[in-house]
């Protein structure tokens, strides 16, 4: 609010408020509701509330944050590069989302489950999953290729918003099973459901902010309002800021800027703990920016000014948290040395794996389609494999 | 043997399936206090409790996608869909997410989900609850789709179809809800496995698939033919996907023509599929083509018009005649 808006008469005020309401994008970019803990030059600034979240991170914890960030990174660039020299079939890009993900995939325990879309590399890279994985998706070898239940993170979810009802049907598994609200650190769980401010169009999202209110599920509702929908800009999906949405659902809402990695781990970490503690569902706006395209097949020259980008280009996550360990000393020259020099390794392991990935056997698509046999399938299997056979010796 | 409705022993067989796992939960629209709008969940949910026999929320592709989520946490769902015409806010979950989840995890995820559906048309009802959507789950791959015609049935399939691991559409022929047949309900009765046909009656002259509140008007015009002396052997093929079109084509091979009545619309519904399987397994056997009686392609009628859009005794006779020309 400017000092303007602060010396308006009484009577003004609703005024200003509708007018609040009708145009979302304040002039601070993210609102005074915003909810930061380093300023985007790297500066430490104290919350009232949420400060208290970060109090017990180490200094190894903080560098940790960094090095994360740098190596997915550094995979989605790899990534990218790939696409364009015909390795991959599509990539969508983190890029600029580093914080937003670390920060919220570090703050899950391991009896948490996570439930993505298809651009959350950098939960994935949290939760253990081999980025390999991820480029196998992409290249077409398969849908995913890990054990949702041995990471705790289930499959890229494509169809938009789908998977916040799997995930608040997950958090009411964990109500059954008495998992949440005993108090034991270890027992207690909850559910991270994450999607974009397109998604938030979508019946299935609300649908199941609804559910969720209905069953006080234990489920934190991650929003990425990285700004764009391919090409369609927020303010086609809604006309309030998206946190306040959850109000009209019965539970809180909070909007951090999602480039601030400690304020999205503050924030994230409180809701997972009311979450497990049985206090119900919370929304999470994390404020962020897509800084590439959608995707590689996408191009945003046609719709969004470069002006924008170059704004954001000012609040970059990893530059903000590498200048505050910097000024706290926290981490030295020798450090981020070291993580690039670790994010290069990574960065030709990936290209070596995705460069040597099998194609998936032919026969193998009738596998799994069922749990038990279909006669169906096993009829056209055998087919397939006849009519492939009989082509053998044919030079 | 008991008397009972298919109503009844579907509820007698939810109960069953409940008391046998803990891990069974129900969720649909009123089918806590009120038991189902048909009664179907009668009494579950005081005998089992709000937790196991949940009362949702609304909204069909909630309960479907949350129905997902308590299958990923262990869980083996089944829901209820009210009625037929409102399974298509759940389509996108069933059709994209619950029907493709074991494939697309190559094989790590189950989804033992049970989609219990009331189908078709007979009960004076308004819009969107009389209508047949079978053909649209079994031609998705990932899905299975089972329907039963008669209370044993009703009772034993429900209890298989929980018990196994893929995701099944369960097809309930809704208006023969309250009509009551003999039905062995003892542990002594060995269900015939889930996805295998049965021969309702045997006969000679002409082979008549059908499924579903289309079996007892079939059997009722084999009853009726028989008596100008012609013999239908009527087959329940009470799965549709698996389709036992084994069964089918050993009658066909018998008898040498082949009816296939439903009350879904005849354009790409289940008896085309059927006659063209047919006509490539049994091409010499046939004796006639393979005749189609079902609803016409039309959106549903308002239901003052539905005996007549609905195929009934002679509709069947018609098509069996027609096939008895050749």
């Amino acid at each position: 609010m400017s000092d303007n808006e602060v010396a308006m008469p009484e009577e003004a005020v609703d005024t200003a408020a509708v007018a609040a309401l009708v145009a979302p994008v304040p002039e601070t970019i993210g609102g005074a509701e915003l909810v930061q803990l380093l300023t985007p030059e790297g500066e430490r600034v104290d919350h009232p509330e949420y400060s208290a979240y970060i109090a017990d991170l180490t200094d190894e914890d903080l560098r940790g944050f960094y090095r994360d960030q740098v190596m997915i990174r550094r995979v989605d660039s790899e990534a990218t590069a790939l696409q364009r020299q015909g390795e991959l079939g599509i990539w969508a890009s983190l890029l600029g989302q580093e914080a937003a993900q670390v920060g919220s995939g570090r703050a899950l325990r391991p009896q948490d489950y996570a439930f993505p879309t298809y651009r959350e590399h950098g939960v994935a890279w949290c939760r253990g999953v081999d980025p390999l994985n991820l480029l196998g998706l992409f290249r077409g070898v398969n849908h995913g290729g890990w054990d949702p239940n041995e990471k705790n993170f289930h499959l890229y979810t494509i169809v938009i918003g789908a998977q916040t009802l799997h995930a608040t049907g997950y958090a009411m598994g964990i109500q059954h099973d008495h998992a949440v609200g005993t108090g034991d650190p270890d027992r207690d769980a909850a559910v991270i459901a994450y999607f974009g401010d397109g998604a938030t169009a979508q019946g299935d999202v609300n649908e199941s902010f609804v559910y969720a209110a209905a069953m006080n599920a234990p489920v934190v509702f991650f929003c990425q309002n990285n700004q764009w929908a391919i090409s369609e800009p927020v303010e086609r999906q809604t006309r309030i800021p998206l946190y306040q949405r959850a109000r009209g659902f019965g539970f809180p809402g909070v909007r951090v800027d999602g480039n601030d990695v400690l304020a999205v781990y503050a924030v994230t970490k409180a809701a997972l703990n009311a979450a497990r503690s049985g206090q119900g569902p919370m929304l999470i706006e994390a404020y962020t920016y897509r800084m590439g395209a959608h995707t590689t097949s996408d191009d945003p020259t046609k719709y969004r000014v470069s002006a924008e980008v170059e704004v954001w280009k000012l609040r970059d996550p990893i530059a903000r948290l590498k200048a505050y360990l910097t000024s706290s000393g926290k981490a030295d020259q020798g450090f981020f040395e070291a993580v690039e020099g670790e994010a290069e390794e990574l960065a030709v392991t990936v290209r070596e794996g995705c460069l040597s990935m099998p194609d998936p056997e032919p026969l193998s698509m009738f596998d799994h389609v069922y749990v038990e046999e279909h006669p169906l399938v096993e009829v056209e299997r055998a087919g397939f494999a006849a009519y492939t056979a009989s082509f053998e010796g044919d030079h | 043997m008991a008397k009972i409705g298919i109503g009844k022993a579907i509820n007698a067989g939810l109960r069953r399936a409940m008391e046998r796992d803990a891990k069974v939960v129900i969720m649909g629209e009123d089918i806590g206090k009120l038991g189902g709008v048909f009664r179907v969940t009668e009494n579950l949910q005081k005998d089992f409790g709000e937790e196991r026999v949940i009362d949702t929320p609304l909204a069909e592709s909630g309960i479907v996608g949350t129905a997902i989520g308590m299958a990923l946490r262990g869980y083996r769902p089944i829901v209820e869909i009210q009625f037929d015409g409102f399974v298509y806010p759940a389509f996108s979950q069933i059709v994209c997410q619950v029907a493709k989840m074991r494939a697309r995890s190559l094989g790590k995820i189950k989804l033992p989900i049970v989609i219990r559906i009331p189908v078709g048309g007979g009960i004076g009802a308004v819009e969107h609850h009389s209508e047949s959507n079978e053909a649209y789950f079994a031609h998705t791959a990932g899905l299975r789709v089972v329907a039963c015609s008669n209370p044993e049935d009703a009772y034993w399939m429900i209890q298989q179809a929980v018990e196994c691991d893929d995701p099944i559409i369960y097809y309930e022929p809704k208006r023969r809800y309250h009509e009551k047949g003999e039905a062995d309900l003892t542990a002594a009765a060995a269900p015939r496995p889930l996805f295998e046909a049965t021969i309702a009656r045997a006969g000679e002259h002409v082979t008549l698939a059908t499924y579903g509140p289309m079996v007892k008007v079939c059997l009722d015009a084999a009853t009726v033919a028989a008596e100008e002396g012609k013999s239908i052997e009527v087959i329940d093929l009470r799965s549709l996907s698996p389709l036992d079109l084994d069964a089918v084509a050993t009658s066909v091979e018998k008898t040498g023509r082949l009816v296939v009545a439903h009350e879904a619309s005849t354009f790409l519904g289940m008896g085309s599929e059927i006659a063209a399987s047919v006509s490539e397994k049994c091409f010499y056997h046939l004796e006639s083509p393979v005749i189609r009686v079902g609803g016409y392609n039309l959106p549903y009628p308002p239901s003052r018009l539905e005996e007549e859009f609905l195929p009934d005794l002679d509709r069947v006779l018609d098509g069996v005649d027609r096939a008895l020309a050749y």
